[in-house]
């Protein structure tokens, strides 16, 4: 698939988060909306997976270890056909399958629970050791937060997969540089972040989150690595795509009002027709 | 008395893997690095290449296991149950709890015949703790045959079970020719009409022996096995406090949120019984040998049968 394509389905993938944090009236739509053009590249060119066929054991895999931005992964699995995107609007709501937090058990497409931070990379190490414990040949990504990466666990994670040399492990950074309580810089410093995975085994890439040039190539490289997982840092934008939530830690966990959602569908849509005339 | 073998039932959970091992070739076994002592060393030697050892690092075992098991394969997590139950709690809880993955933990060194480590080893509130999880299996078993047989079943089944083991050797009194395991049943060992007292782990063989002493004062107790605690029997328990009017429990745990606590919780609803939960009565454990700290902290067969005859006054 092409970059523009790529970059119609993504902005696609941004109305769909918004959509469905405006009808929750709760979630996380900045992280969802970093992340958008990640979540289109893995489900639309990347990873070998079929939405009418979401149990294949031969699949890749996954795993959404930042959990909250699930309005982001959900709004990509509709767009791909997992589910019906009118279902965006049921998110969070009682008796919906679209919980706040993904959850393999309902939702197709989803291949893990996560969204107590730190604990979906452990999964995904684990898949991916299961993977070449009996040889299979399916790839395993993961996507996790910049503050994320404050907890411990993911260093424990980070250390195995390194030692064990995962190399059908891709760990993708969110750098959007933003957490709830601010800057990552102010709260507790992650960086550097490549160092940290060097140190652990990885190899590691930077790039643009926002460019599928960038992401292509990336994802190219990541892939003809061997003998160590990788480590992805994805330079991304919080809010990306809707004017007045980029940059804005206080759109990390807050959902926009009639007026704002208003707006936002005004952001996107000439984004959209401005990809049109391309 | 003549003498009676003793086996640690770690040294249980390990032999089973080893011929679990043989017939399930999906079956990995996990460790925090703690392989010697909760014997999954001995699997290790029998199949190296499906032994992995995640180090030092709890939280992250159980997450590699949810993963494992999301892949089609049985994952034995082990490590001790303080750093199982205790460190692990939320990982257990999220990641294997919450999407009910067939991940099987394997705690070993619970309660306070850990021994000479003392209280930061000796976890007296694992069973409270998992008891929480909806879905999850508690089987504590109380000697190296039903270990053995525990294992396995646990293995034939889908979905999260914890599995509490023992460092102490603990007398062997199960037959191993005719014993069956059921998940999910107690088992009346010996019938009364007093009291009953109900065990679990290697309080099950104190209180048989209390039992004995209870008799020679005219105390006719009943004694009931549960290995399952989660799902507990209740029809059982009913069954026999309806009979006895009189319970106590026995456990190598706190007196909060254990067995005591599981068969309160369905005798209040279901048979209004009077109940004494015999434990640890909300203290840490100490540092000395295991049976100097059974007889201390009252869960030798004498202990039991001081408080039991207490009890029934």
């Amino acid at each position: 698939m092409d970059n523009l394509e790529l970059a119609k389905i993504a902005n696609e993938v941004r109305k769909g988060i918004i959509e469905a944090v405006h009808s929750a009236k709760s979630g996380h739509p900045g992280g969802s909306l970093s992340a958008a053009d990640i979540f289109t590249f893995l489900y639309f060119e990347e990873m070998n997976v079929d939405a009418k066929n979401p149990k294949d054991p031969k699949r890749d895999r996954f795993v959404l270890s930042k959990g909250h931005v699930a309005p982001g992964l959900y709004a990509t699995l509709a767009e791909k056909g997992y589910f019906p995107k009118e279902d965006l609007k049921t998110l969070r709501k009682i008796g919906s399958y679209l919980q706040g937090h993904p959850d393999m058990k309902k939702i197709p497409g989803v291949d893990m629970s996560s969204g107590s931070l730190g604990q979906g990379i452990s999964a995904a190490v684990g898949m991916a050791l299961s993977a070449k414990l009996s040889n299979d040949s399916y790839r395993v990504f993961t996507l996790v937060g910049d503050g994320e990466i404050q907890e411990g666990q993911v260093w424990e994670a980070a250390m195995f997969a390194g030692h064990k040399n995962l190399d059908n492990l891709v760990v993708i950074v969110d750098n959007n540089g933003l957490q709830i309580d601010g800057d990552i810089k102010d709260v507790c410093s992650p960086y550097p972040i490549d160092k940290k995975f060097e140190a652990f085994n990885f190899h590691v890439i930077e790039m643009d989150a926002h460019d599928f040039d960038s992401i292509r190539a990336a994802f190219t490289e990541a892939r003809n690595v061997k003998g160590q997982p990788v480590a992805i840092i994805a330079k991304s934008v919080k809010g990306k795509g809707v004017s007045f939530m980029e940059n804005q830690a206080s759109w990390h966990g807050s959902a926009p009002n009639d007026e704002q959602y208003e707006i936002a569908m005004e952001d996107l849509k000439k984004r959209g027709e401005a990809l049109c005339q391309k | 008395m003549s003498e009676i073998k003793k086996i640690a039932t770690r040294e249980s959970y390990g032999n089973a893997l080893v011929e679990l091992g043989k017939e399930m070739e999906n079956l990995v076994v996990l460790d925090a690095d703690l392989a010697g002592a909760t014997k999954t060393a001995t699997f290790k030697k029998a199949f190296p290449e499906r032994h992995i050892d995640c180090g030092i690092a709890e939280g992250n075992m159980m997450g590699i296991a949810a993963g494992l098991a999301a892949t089609g394969k049985v994952p034995f997590a082990s490590s001790f149950a303080m750093f199982a139950a205790g460190r692990a709690f939320e990982q257990i809880r999220n990641s294997i709890g919450y999407p009910h993955l067939n991940v099987k933990i394997g705690a070993t060194h619970a309660g306070i015949s850990v021994g000479e480590d003392g209280a930061t080893h000796q976890c007296n509130e694992d069973i409270a703790l998992m008891r929480t999880i909806p879905g999850m299996t508690i089987i504590n078993p109380a000697d190296d045959v039903e270990a053995r047989a525990a294992v396995k079943a646990a293995a034939k089944f889908d979905g999260p079970c914890y599995l509490r083991f023992g460092r102490f050797a603990t007398a062997v009194f199960n037959d191993e020719n005719t014993y069956k395991f059921k998940l999910g049943k107690g088992i009346v060992l010996k019938e009364g009409k007093d009291v009953t007292i109900v065990a679990t782990g290697l309080e099950v063989y104190q209180s048989l022996e209390a039992a004995k002493m209870l008799a020679d004062d005219g105390i006719d107790a009943e004694v009931i096995n549960i290995h399952t605690i989660k799902p507990l029997d209740e029809d059982l328990i009913v069954k026999s406090a309806s009979k006895t009017g009189k319970v106590v429990t026995v456990e190598e745990h706190s007196v909060i949120g254990g067995l005591g606590s599981a068969v309160c919780d369905c005798l209040s609803a279901k048979c209004p019984t009077k109940v004494l939960k015999h434990g640890v009565y909300d203290v840490y454990g100490e540092s000395g040998p295991a049976a100097g700290l059974l007889e201390k902290y009252g869960l030798d067969a004498k202990g039991i049968y001081e408080k039991v005859k207490e009890f029934v006054k």
